[in-house]
């Protein structure tokens, strides 16, 4: 372990090798926070089943510590992304994100939960769960294989490790706001939008007046 | 049943009722009902001629010819061929009499063609949106209603790269997102539908300060969607006194992703892909129903080698289902995680053997028509051959040993969600639900596709209709499969796998085609119509995970909250499908 989060330069008498350590508050911070994410256990479709998969014997990704997997958003650390994000369930996942504890990170797993994915085109699908609430680590794939997503774990705890306590987001002065809950309308509403959907109602019931009275002359 | 006998019954039909007249439209079979008639039609059908199972209804949209049908797939649950029937009425005002009265299974189905098609159900117990939310602009599966990312009526899209640089559909979007909102809208004066009509189902609760309501125990209860143990985004509004519950309503959608619209654009071939990923554990019999409906349409057939290559997928399919079904239901009863290891374990080994066939662990993509994508790769047969003749009976016969005697388990499971054979029928449960409730219903066995004829195996039925049996007949199958697959083994002869040369656009002609297959969680069945062009007219899935939720009500009702987990768990439900 004190091989890990030792800072090179200084010199330990032989004597406390394995007993003591000399390193910085960022790095044992980190080091601490990176091996013990706790998942939230939560799958939207697909993917989630290669989730499990990563949990079980095979792949195991309790080798990074990160099998503890949480029902409940209080005690989670990551919300693995791993399904398509339809408009019936962004309102939940949104709320989901702002229930979890800082620090707090997403994974958005699969082509899906990145982007809409195969199923981008439909009407009921949100093309990427990143147009809501903020994404870390993005892991392509249809769905990823349990390999691919131990991979973007990893390279989630690389993120980790270079955070530095001085400017994460959770120790700055002022709170840190929670992401507005988007609604189902006639069809899903993102609060930051309004001023927005106004206009654009506007301007189409103008153009849907317009075009019967072309008609008519 | 031999050909004449159904000739004689249709003609027994016809003058029993003189309105209804024969489909005689290229391509299409069944009869055409006045919608007045309709509900004696199916109520004499059942009692009279047998046809007790609706298997299937479903909208479509004719909308060239200015009206809506309604399709219904009626069956008979001792086997042999369906009877499809249909109404027809006004586009602009579509009206039909439900059927829910008499075929309870109906229920979802309305609700579903209500919710996308826009075609109401008249005297339906609980008619609102069941996969999209109240409130939602227009009714999607509409031939003219158009998505918010609309680019063409068929795929593939020319928009994408005029001169060629792609475009991304975002950029054509005002907001960049997927969304469109009707004109003049405005969301400030917007009250939000609250969720009012989601708890209508299961019965009013009285507020106001009364007596009465303040000796009343009864509260509402919400499991989902984001809950451990609904298997995905699935959601329960529970109705309780104390402990017991009085109503259950299902609250599905949370998955919906359009797969009938986005299906209906895509070509014949595109849509393989697309069906992986309904019933995501096992994207391989799901295949085998989409290719059987396109197959009839196009008359054609796989050669021997890929029969019997399909037969051994689909069976290997089974098994990885049931057991993760198993798994899972022990998740629900408490055994946290172990027996879901055990049953991974083997999953893993066939998933092996999905990916080097077909190159990808669960979407595999490998039926195609009148064939398979690619023949068994160098050593894969014998990897088949090892495990069924030498790994996974035991592994099954460990799992028997563990579990089915467990003290704990047979507590939690043995008498709750009890389903009699008349309710399952009646509700048009399929699969093991049907066959732990006494029905050997089988549609290998039934009705059969493929060369499932020419094996030898038992369709595996139980008598109580408990989670119990619903546990045991998992086990039954997965070794009636095993007996299969060892068939399959023995007899698979050399040989071409695809009849004639692999097409990417294939020719399909006008009409329509149910093809159905007997997929793990039940009976899966493809309705597509076809005009003739490279897109289908209509693309419709019975999902049997989505008709089987209809009996959820009926087995939970009486049983402690703690159960609904475990029932749920027993029906063994996946939220791809049920919400496509």
């Amino acid at each position: 372990m004190t091989e890990e989060v030792n800072i090179p330069g200084y010199d330990i008498p032989p004597e406390m090798e394995g007993q003591v350590t000399i390193t910085a508050l960022d790095k044992i911070y980190n080091w601490s926070r990176r091996n013990s994410i706790w998942p939230m256990m939560f799958g939207l479709a697909c993917c989630g089943i290669e989730m499990i998969c990563a949990a079980t014997s095979r792949y195991d990704f309790s080798r990074f510590g990160m099998e503890v997997m949480r029902p409940s958003p209080r005690q989670s650390d990551l919300m693995i992304v791993s399904g398509t994000v339809t408009k019936k369930m962004i309102p939940q996942i949104v709320r989901l994100y702002n229930q979890m504890p800082e620090p707090k990170y997403v994974l958005a797993m699969g082509a899906c939960a990145s982007g809409g994915g195969p199923f981008k085109e439909g009407y009921s699908v949100v093309d990427g769960v990143d147009k809501f609430i903020p994404v870390d680590v993005y892991v392509p794939g249809c769905p990823p294989t349990p390999q691919a997503l131990i991979h973007g774990l990893i390279t989630l705890q690389k993120k980790i490790d270079k955070q530095s306590i001085k400017n994460v987001r959770w120790y700055s002065k002022d709170p840190v706001e929670p992401i507005p809950i988007p609604l189902l309308g006639p069809d899903l509403m993102d609060p930051r939008d309004y001023a927005l959907i106004k206009q654009y109602g506007t301007e189409k019931l103008a153009e849907d007046q317009q075009v019967p009275a072309a008609e008519e002359a | 049943m031999s050909e004449e006998v159904l000739v004689e019954e249709k003609t027994e039909l016809e003058e029993r009722f003189p309105e209804i007249s024969r489909d005689d439209r290229k391509g299409y079979e069944g009869f055409i009902v006045p919608t007045e008639k309709l509900v004696e039609f199916a109520s004499v059908l059942r009692d009279e001629f047998g046809y007790d199972f609706l298997s299937s209804v479903t909208g479509v949209d004719y909308l060239p010819e200015d009206r809506m049908e309604v399709v219904y797939h009626a069956y008979q649950t001792t086997g042999g061929p369906g009877l499809f029937y249909k109404v027809q009425v006004d586009r602009d005002d579509p009206v039909v009499p439900s059927l829910t009265p008499v075929f309870p299974g109906a229920n979802l189905q309305e609700r579903e063609a209500w919710d996308l098609m826009g075609i109401r159900f008249e005297d339906h117990p609980n008619l609102k949106r069941v996969l999209l939310w109240e409130g939602f602009e227009g009714h999607p599966l509409r031939k003219d209603w158009r998505e918010p990312f609309y680019e063409g009526d068929g795929k593939p899209f020319k928009s994408r790269w005029p001169g060629g640089e792609v475009i991304r559909a975002e950029d054509s979007n005002p907001f960049n997102k997927n969304v469109d909102y009707p004109g003049g809208f405005d969301p400030e004066q917007w009250t939000p539908a609250n969720e009012t009509a989601v708890y209508a189902g299961v019965g009013r609760l009285d507020h106001a300060v009364s007596e009465t309501a303040l000796s009343n125990d009864q509260i509402i209860v919400n499991l989902g969607p984001q809950h451990p143990s609904t298997h995905g985004v699935f959601r329960m509004v529970v109705r309780l006194e104390g402990e017991t519950v009085v109503a259950l309503e299902p609250v599905m959608g949370y998955l919906h992703r359009n797969h009938e619209k986005i299906g209906e654009r895509n070509t014949y071939l595109m849509n393989i892909p697309f069906t992986d990923r309904l019933d995501y554990f096992n994207s391989m019999s799901n295949n085998f129903g989409y290719v059987l409906a396109v197959e009839k349409l196009m008359g054609v057939k796989p050669p021997e080698r890929a029969e019997y290559i399909r037969v051994m997928m689909a069976e290997l399919t089974r098994i990885v289902n049931h057991l993760t079904a198993i798994g899972f239901l022990l998740n629900d009863l408490g055994a946290f995680f172990t027996p879901l290891l055990y049953a991974f374990k083997e999953r893993e080994l066939i998933l092996d053997i999905f990916e080097a066939v077909s190159g990808s662990r669960m979407m595999c993509n490998y039926y195609r028509f009148a064939g398979v994508a690619r023949d068994l790769p160098e050593g894969v047969f014998e990897q088949v051959k090892n495990l069924v003749l030498h790994r996974l009976s035991g592994q099954v016969d460990d799992l028997d040993t563990f579990l089915t005697d467990n003290e704990i388990v047979r507590a939690r499971t043995m008498g709750i969600g009890v389903l009699t054979a008349e309710e399952a029928i009646a509700h048009s449960a399929v699969g093991p639900v049907l066959r732990a409730s006494g029905v050997p219903y089988d549609v290998r066995r039934a009705d059969p596709y493929g060369i499932y004829d020419r094996f030898e195996f038992d369709v595996a039925v139980r008598y109580h209709g408990d989670i119990y049996d619903r546990y045991l007949i998992r086990l039954d199958e997965i070794r009636q499969s095993i007996r299969i697959l060892e068939q399959v083994i023995q007899d698979i002869p050399d040989g071409p796998i695809q009849e004639g040369k692999p097409q990417y656009q294939v020719r399909v002609p006008a009409g329509e085609a149910y093809g159905r297959v007997e997929g793990p969680k039940g009976e899966l069945g493809f309705y597509v119509v076809s005009n003739g062009k490279p897109n289908p007219w209509r693309y419709h899935v019975r999902a049997p995970s989505f008709i089987n939720l209809s009996a959820l009500d009926v087995m939970c009702k009486n049983y402690k909250i703690a159960d609904v987990v475990s029932i749920l768990g027993s029906i063994d439900i996946v939220l791809g499908e049920t919400d496509r």
